[in-house]
């Protein structure tokens, strides 16, 4: 597998034939097996390989949002229409959502969030510390039930077992991608 | 200026079987509960600055119905940029009208801030919503609600009403309840 410089200054992966599917891949695949119609996401470097897959999907509508609660509320009307949605966002885009998430616990409103971690594993900017190394409380505060990945092997597995358990029980769950798995930000190029 | 129950009277006075409406928290949900419950409503009692996002994703999920947010100016101050993200997706089949009075009734009638200076029609267009409208009079009113019957959207509409407080309407609280009646209810317009 080649690495290089992605736009945004962040190691990017180019796969090459023959290598086994990208963990953002394997998502995406999870996400067309269960049916996900709508995508929420505040735009993100750790997401863009899943976002672009989105994007490029003529059955998935992408929807960029301006802050992460209005994913928390496009959601809740993507199931009043009869449609399965998923929510990504960056870590430091929880701690705008948790007024509106209570629109999910009231409604009982199956709620899928994929949230990759800045703020830990080799962060250099200080500023992404103090909302994501509060993430996992403050989610669970909410109801949310919090999974957290940090190898890539086990991602899909995590992925595919929060959507199951969001749309089968009408729950919110979200799954947690961790610094380390994503990889470290470069800041000069 | 309009009276609000009045307005939301006329504005729904030929409502079509497949409209349906989230209103925002507080007066606009009580004006729509007025005229009578209805499981096509979805109305809001918390999640402010969120009408427009919830008419947003069932509009996108369920492109052959018509979906209209009824919000105040206050809930829909809390959420401007759910206007930029709407002015990017341009879905055909959604409306946002906001019952302007520029002040907060739920709290007090405290000035909002198109009391002053924020012009939300402006925001609007701004945001790429062409189809922008205003209406301060009955006639202007049902041109809006002639609009709603042949949906071409997204539109937005600043209805102006006056800062009154008329009796509050309370409807069903219970969000799973809403929740389930709504969804079954678009359901059941399936073809």
């Amino acid at each position: 597998m080649n690495v290089r410089q992605g736009e945004l200054g962040v190691a990017a992966t180019v796969p090459k034939r023959g290598d086994p599917p990208s963990w953002p891949d394997q998502i995406f695949d999870i996400l067309k097996r269960g049916d996900i119609r709508q995508v929420g996401y505040v735009p993100d470097a750790g997401h863009s390989r899943l976002i672009n897959r989105c994007k490029a999907d003529p059955a998935i509508r992408d929807v960029v949002l301006t802050t992460e609660e209005e994913g928390i509320a496009l959601a809740a009307g993507a199931w009043l229409g009869g449609q399965r949605s998923v929510l990504l966002m960056q870590s430091s885009g929880v701690g705008n959502c948790i007024n509106m998430l209570s629109l999910i616990k009231n409604c009982r409103f199956p709620l899928l969030t994929l949230v990759t971690m800045r703020g830990e594993w080799a962060e250099f900017n200080p500023w992404q510390v103090p909302m994501g190394s509060i993430v996992e409380p403050v989610l669970r505060l909410t109801d949310t039930l919090v999974y957290r990945v940090e190898r890539a092997e086990e991602v899909a597995e995590t992925v595919e077992a929060a959507l199951d358990l969001a749309f089968g029980g009408d729950l919110s769950v979200a799954v947690l991608l961790s610094q380390r798995l994503i990889g470290r930000k470069v800041w000069t190029k | 200026m309009l009276e609000r129950r009045a307005a939301i009277a006329t504005l729904l006075a030929n409502r079509p079987d497949d409209l349906f409406i989230v209103p925002g928290l507080g007066s606009t949900t009580y004006d729509l509960a007025s005229l009578g419950d209805d499981d096509r409503n979805f109305y809001l009692w918390g999640a402010m600055g969120g009408a427009a996002m919830i008419g947003l994703g069932v509009a996108l999920a369920r492109p052959d119905l018509k979906v209209a947010v009824i919000t105040g100016d206050g809930e829909m101050l809390m959420g401007l940029g759910a206007l930029a993200t709407i002015g990017v997706q341009r879905p055909s089949n959604l409306a946002v009208i906001v019952f302007d009075n520029g002040h907060y009734g739920e709290t007090g009638m405290q000035a909002s801030h198109t009391h002053a200076t924020v012009d939300l029609p402006a925001v609007a267009r701004g945001c790429g919503i062409a189809d922008v409208s205003e209406a301060s009079t009955g006639a202007e009113l049902k041109a809006l609600a002639a609009k709603l019957l042949n949906l071409d959207g997204p539109i937005f509409a600043r209805v102006r009403i006056a800062a009154d407080d008329p009796p509050r309407v309370l409807p069903l609280r219970d969000g799973v309840e809403l929740k389930l009646r709504f969804r079954r209810a678009a359901e059941a317009l399936h073809a």
